[in-house]
């Protein structure tokens, strides 16, 4: 019984269009690995408080995906160089309060737009399109090349490898970075090795979504899961499956769009954001009606003390 | 029961902080199973002390050994209680996580599940009476719970010398009494040496063995009879000062200046001296 079902839905996955479309197969595997890296470094980012940093990287690095076509060069390459260039610039500016931090980082995501323009601007007069520009800024999943699909795994593979080495010391640092210290763990240096992960997570994001909505899939996953949950492990799961929920169904949607618009797909980028919103706003109404009913039960337990 | 050998020894500490004079010939020893209060206003030098003993600054000159050698060397033998640690209520991270990051936070590579550890938090959770609150999200915690959540922190791995900077700071009279209660409980249960930063000297008195009172980088220093006399605290303070005490309270006061119309000043507030 059980094989014959699963033989079954084998077959119809197999010859179901949307599956083996070739740029919807590079659209599922490279939105996975945004999904999951921007997911697992997103949690980490909120927990320290850098959620405009996130942001700001993200924006910043539409300046290397501009680049990137003006050089001819891989756009995860100029994503991901630029986000570099401005997680060191963030650092090197100064960070030791949160408000200096929020000022680098402001400072750098001005200057790192600054450089966009220009770009954008060289982009559409040398190839008299606007095509590059939607595609840096908001993303093009159906439109990513074949050959980005190893890249975006490798640099996805290089975060995991770097959240697992680091998961305590940053855990720690998000705590209290005197803890930290005492333990013979340097916050700056934390600080900036997050930093970077978290530049390689946004160049893939930036590369399925869009740089600027980047950070919608880099906040919104972790946003919703660590309000629901009791443990980092808990809230890392919680993201994963929300951020790629979000993606993959957001392909689906796109993909399907086609059919509701007489010939004109929505772009998946636009359900994607949508998708994680609608789980964010879905989290605070679900922490919100917990934390209401653990209010609510306070009192009647102390009045049975008494 | 005292060792031969002191915990903590500081003998004729001076610090400098950007070309400023902090710390002046500060000494004191502080053996295990005693509880010192380290008293001084904002700007004494309470801080840079602390921070000194942690290792975290360089001396100009003296030296502060734990248990023999350099705070640098020896960190390992101190716990440190940081002052106010604000949780973020939406801190996914359960008492007993916190607890745990104390044995193990600074490792690489992901946690594997260990007995030994778990035994380990459970205990220092029981030290400090957090079993209720264990799992509990830290940022939910009431700001005494925090203060022992953080405790118990430092209490996992076995510290010698415990440190707390301003534990007392933000809690109301019946958490900081509840406070000051367990860590003389814990200085006399586990045998170590604790020392607290405070600005009052007063919920400390029931548990405190020995006294560090600084005056603007200068220390007097001693048993509380010792050091809490007006002869003493004017030399400390450089004008002279007068030791009230009242109910098992201390107050200490700068004297009224000679040419101060005390009578009148005694009419006006409504009770004679």
């Amino acid at each position: 019984m059980v094989p014959e079902v699963m033989n079954e839905l084998w077959r119809c996955l197999s010859q179901s269009a949307f599956l083996n479309s070739q740029p919807v197969q590079t659209a599922l595997i490279v939105g996975a690995c945004a999904a999951l890296v921007s997911a697992i470094i997103g949690v980490f980012t909120v927990l320290r408080g850098n959620a405009f940093a996130g942001h700001a990287l993200a924006d910043v690095s539409s300046a290397g995906g501009a680049a990137s076509f003006l050089l001819g060069i891989s756009p995860l390459l100029g994503f991901l160089g630029m986000a570099w260039i401005a997680a060191l610039g963030m650092e090197w500016l100064g960070v030791r309060k949160a408000r200096e931090r929020d000022l680098a980082t402001g400072i750098v995501l001005g200057a790192g737009l600054g450089l966009s323009a220009l770009f954008l601007y060289l982009d559409v007069t040398t190839t008299s399109t606007t095509g590059a520009a939607v595609s840096v800024m908001f993303g093009s999943l159906f439109a990513v090349s074949r050959e980005l699909i190893w890249p975006a795994i490798g640099a996805s593979l290089a975060v995991f490898v770097l959240v697992a080495l680091l998961y305590r010391p940053w855990i720690l640092t998000a705590v209290d970075p005197d803890l930290a210290t005492l333990r013979g763990i340097s916050p700056r240096w934390m600080g900036l090795l997050q930093l970077l992960a978290l530049g390689l997570a946004v160049a893939v994001c930036a590369l399925a979504i869009g740089a600027v909505l980047a950070t919608a899939l880099l906040i919104g996953p972790a946003g919703a899961a660590i309000r629901l949950s009791r443990r980092v492990a808990q809230a890392l799961i919680l993201a994963v499956v929300i951020g790629l929920t979000s993606v993959w169904a957001g392909i689906w949607l796109a993909y399907e769009s086609y059919y509701w618009f007489s010939g004109h797909a929505w772009p998946v980028s636009f359900f994607v954001v949508v998708l994680v919103f609608l789980f964010y706003v879905f989290a605070m109404l679900l922490a919100a009606r917990t934390r209401a009913r653990t209010n609510v039960t306070y009192p009647t337990m102390r009045e049975r003390e008494n | 029961m005292k060792s031969i050998n002191p915990i903590l020894s500081v003998a004729d500490l001076s610090v400098d902080l950007g070309g400023r004079s902090i710390l002046r010939e500060v000494s004191f020893d502080l053996y295990p199973g005693q509880l010192c209060a380290l008293i001084g206003e904002n700007g004494a030098g309470k801080t840079t002390l602390l921070r000194t003993l942690l290792g975290l600054i360089k001396q100009r000159a003296g030296h502060a050994l734990i248990d023999g050698a350099p705070a640098r060397e020896n960190r390992a033998l101190v716990g440190y209680v940081p002052q106010k640690i604000t949780f973020d209520p939406d801190l996914p991270l359960r008492t007993r996580d916190l607890v745990q990051l104390g044995v193990d936070g600074h490792r690489l590579g992901l946690p594997l599940f260990s007995s030994k550890k778990k035994t380990a938090v459970a205990r220092a959770l029981a030290a400090v009476g957090g079993e209720e609150f264990a799992d509990q999200r830290v940022g939910e915690l009431s700001g005494g719970q925090q203060q022992r959540a953080v405790i118990a922190h430092a209490l996992v791995r076995e510290p010698r010398l415990l440190i707390l900077d301003e534990p007392l700071a933000n809690l109301d009279f019946g958490s900081a009494n509840a406070l000051v209660a367990l860590l003389g409980k814990l200085t006399h249960e586990q045998q170590i040496a604790v020392l607290v930063t405070a600005h009052d000297m007063n919920p400390l008195l029931p548990e405190m063995d020995r006294l560090v009172y600084l005056v603007d980088g200068r220390a007097a220093t001693g048993s509380v009879a010792e050091v809490v006399q007006a002869e003493v605290l004017s030399k400390l303070y450089g004008y002279p000062v007068s030791v009230l005490t009242h109910g098992g309270r201390i107050l200490v006061l700068p004297d009224a200046p000679e040419n101060a119309d005390v009578a009148n000043m005694n009419r006006c507030s409504g009770h004679g001296a």
